[in-house]
């Protein structure tokens, strides 16, 4: 969305404002994206992130791994001031977002899209509602234009007959697909996926993995992708990083992950098998890299 | 004694976060009717689910509200010889005091619980971070579109209700007690005045901002899943009946300094 002016005079807003078509502009790969340093969150007294700071480049797709309970989930959120950091500073795209009002973050958020890891399907509007959502509140108002790009979305997802059920109708697996819909179809600068394709069978995972590339590709999208499955990591992954005690424990390309391992680093040898430790330590448990 | 009076100041300080917080609402709500685009559908579905959706009970509320209350005035006042008083008094106490306050109730009843299970849902399945992740604030969305039509809704309602009082009040007495039509009329056109009406609808109009205030203010605090959203639908309608008592007494008093009971117009 170029030049997010607040509407004072909503009629004016209300008028021709152009659907987000694929951003115009995008960053120019090599300057990062997204930037965190030293991000520190805590919630309550558990101490969540210990000084995060990782870069996320233009264009590029980064895996974010690490154990279930980790802070990956956290750490999106707080990309998007869902949450807010204790401490540390988030920029998006040049702009410190550390500060920002609820209001202010507007335009932020509107370039960053989000898959949350249950869906987070709004349960009062249908499927098709849903998907349209964002469209229509970054003021798209011509339907035949809404309806067209929302069967395109859905079709995407393998979804295009599904159009008028209800979320809670909908498999798990089936809704976690229309949440993807939802946040693909404004056409964002950046996705933050989180666990894109958890519980969806072994086909379907890859052809939303394929969908993942394909967006990539297509639109030069930056993203960040959580997910358990390394199957998937491998084949959408630019980068990798491995998220441990609240803290970017390794990050790097694919082929630099495996070698780590081959390399007599259990941790990450351990995570790649899915190997946990006899004696029910899980595999981020306290033995450090050989 | 120390830790009495530690108590009571953690409670006088709880109760003044919590206020802040309302407060904090209000202002928001009126912020976003200033920046945000207006959103006309949220507010029909709104008005038909506040407003039309409460005729039934509102209606029923008043109705018999109207002619018990007839009826024990009578009880009492035909033992003075004042049966043709009847009529005044209980369409005064109507309007001024028994309409909007039962009407508030039962709107808390039906329509803050509603609001404070709804939205807290929202809350604890990430619907509302969801909703700010598209850059929609959860206030323009959610709340002001129920204040909008519950601020419409409420003096509408009342009004409703006051009428059925009076109508059931009315046939009780003419009917029942046999009070002469002509004198109940004549009585009611000397005692009562529109500004009573008014009153009520005054009324309505602040006790509808209480209520999706603090319903809205609860939903969207909800926290730890069904068993916290329950707590919150619980909370909302107990502090909105209270308040609305509350603030009744205060503005009986405020509104009788502009409108005194039994003045001629
Ligand atoms: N709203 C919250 N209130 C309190 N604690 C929270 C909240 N959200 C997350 N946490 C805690 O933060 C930690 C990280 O949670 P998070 O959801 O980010 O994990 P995760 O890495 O996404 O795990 P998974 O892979 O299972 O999704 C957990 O210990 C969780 O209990
Ligand atoms: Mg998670």
């Amino acid at each position: 969305m170029n030049a997010q002016k607040k509407p004072s005079k909503p009629k004016q807003s209300k008028q021709s404002k152009p659907v987000p078509a694929a951003e115009a502009k995008p960053c120019s790969p090599g300057e990062p994206f997204i930037e965190v340093i030293d991000l520190h969150k805590m919630i309550g007294t558990q101490e969540i992130h210990r000084g995060v700071s990782i870069s996320i480049y233009c264009g590029e797709t980064l895996v974010l791994l690490g154990a279930s309970g980790e802070g990956k989930s956290v750490f999106l959120k707080q990309l998007l001031g869902l949450m807010t950091p204790t401490s540390g500073t988030i920029k998006i795209a040049g702009q410190d977002i550390s500060h920002l009002k609820e209001r202010e973050m507007a335009p932020v958020r509107k370039k960053v899209g989000i898959l949350f890891q249950n869906g987070a399907l709004f349960d009062s509007l249908d499927v098709a509602e849903n998907v349209a959502f964002p469209l229509r509140e970054h003021g798209e108002r011509d339907n035949a234009l809404i309806r067209r790009r929302v069967q395109e979305c859905l079709d995407a997802v393998g979804l295009g007959k599904h159009l008028h059920k209800m979320p809670d109708n909908l498999s798990g697996g089936m809704r976690k697909r229309v949440a993807l819909a939802r946040a693909m179809i404004s056409n964002p600068q950046c996705l933050l996926y989180d666990e894109p394709t958890a519980g969806l069978d072994p086909i379907v995972s890859d052809s939303i993995n394929k969908l993942i590339r394909a967006v990539q590709r297509d639109f030069h999208v930056t993203s960040i992708v959580v997910t358990h499955d390394m199957k998937s990591a491998y084949h959408i992954a630019d980068r990798i990083a491995y998220l441990r005690h609240g803290q970017i424990y390794f990050i790097g390309t694919p082929d630099e992950f495996r070698q780590r391992a081959a390399d007599g680093d259990m941790v990450i040898d351990d995570f790649i098998e899915g190997r946990s430790r006899e004696n029910g330590v899980k595999p981020a448990g306290e033995d450090t890299p050989a | 004694m120390t830790g009495a009076i530690r108590a009571l100041g953690h409670a006088v300080i709880q109760m003044l976060y919590y206020l802040g917080q309302v407060a904090q609402l209000f202002v928001e709500v009126l912020r976003s009717l200033r920046v945000s685009d207006f959103r006309y559908k949220q507010l029909g579905r709104q008005l038909v689910a506040i407003g039309f959706g409460s005729q039934l009970v509102v209606i029923v509320t008043g109705a018999f509200t109207g002619a018990v209350f007839t009826a024990q005035v009578y009880f009492k006042f035909s033992e003075l010889g004042l049966e043709s008083a009847v009529g005044a008094l209980v369409c005064v106490a109507m309007s001024r005091e028994l309409a909007p306050v039962m009407t508030g109730l039962m709107v808390t009843g039906r329509v803050g619980a509603a609001m404070a299970a709804e939205i807290g849902t929202m809350k604890v399945t990430e619907q509302i971070d969801a909703l700010r992740s598209m850059a929609v604030h959860p206030v323009d969305y959610l709340v002001t579109p129920r204040a909008i039509a519950i601020l419409i809704s409420m003096p509408l309602l009342i009004a409703e209700s006051i009428t059925f009082g009076m109508i059931a009040s009315w046939t009780i007495a003419v009917t029942l007690f046999k009070i002469p039509g002509t004198f109940y009329w004549e009585h009611l056109q000397t005692y009562m005045a529109l500004e009573d009406i008014g009153i009520g609808m005054i009324k309505g109009f602040v006790f509808g901002l209480l209520i999706v205030l603090v319903s809205c203010h609860q939903g969207l605090n909800a926290r730890d899943g069904a068993v916290g959203v329950g707590e919150g639908t619980t909370s909302a309608v107990q502090i909105s009946n209270l308040a609305i008592l509350i603030f009744n007494f205060f503005l009986t008093f405020l509104l009788n300094m502009f409108w005194p009971l039994g003045a001629q117009y």
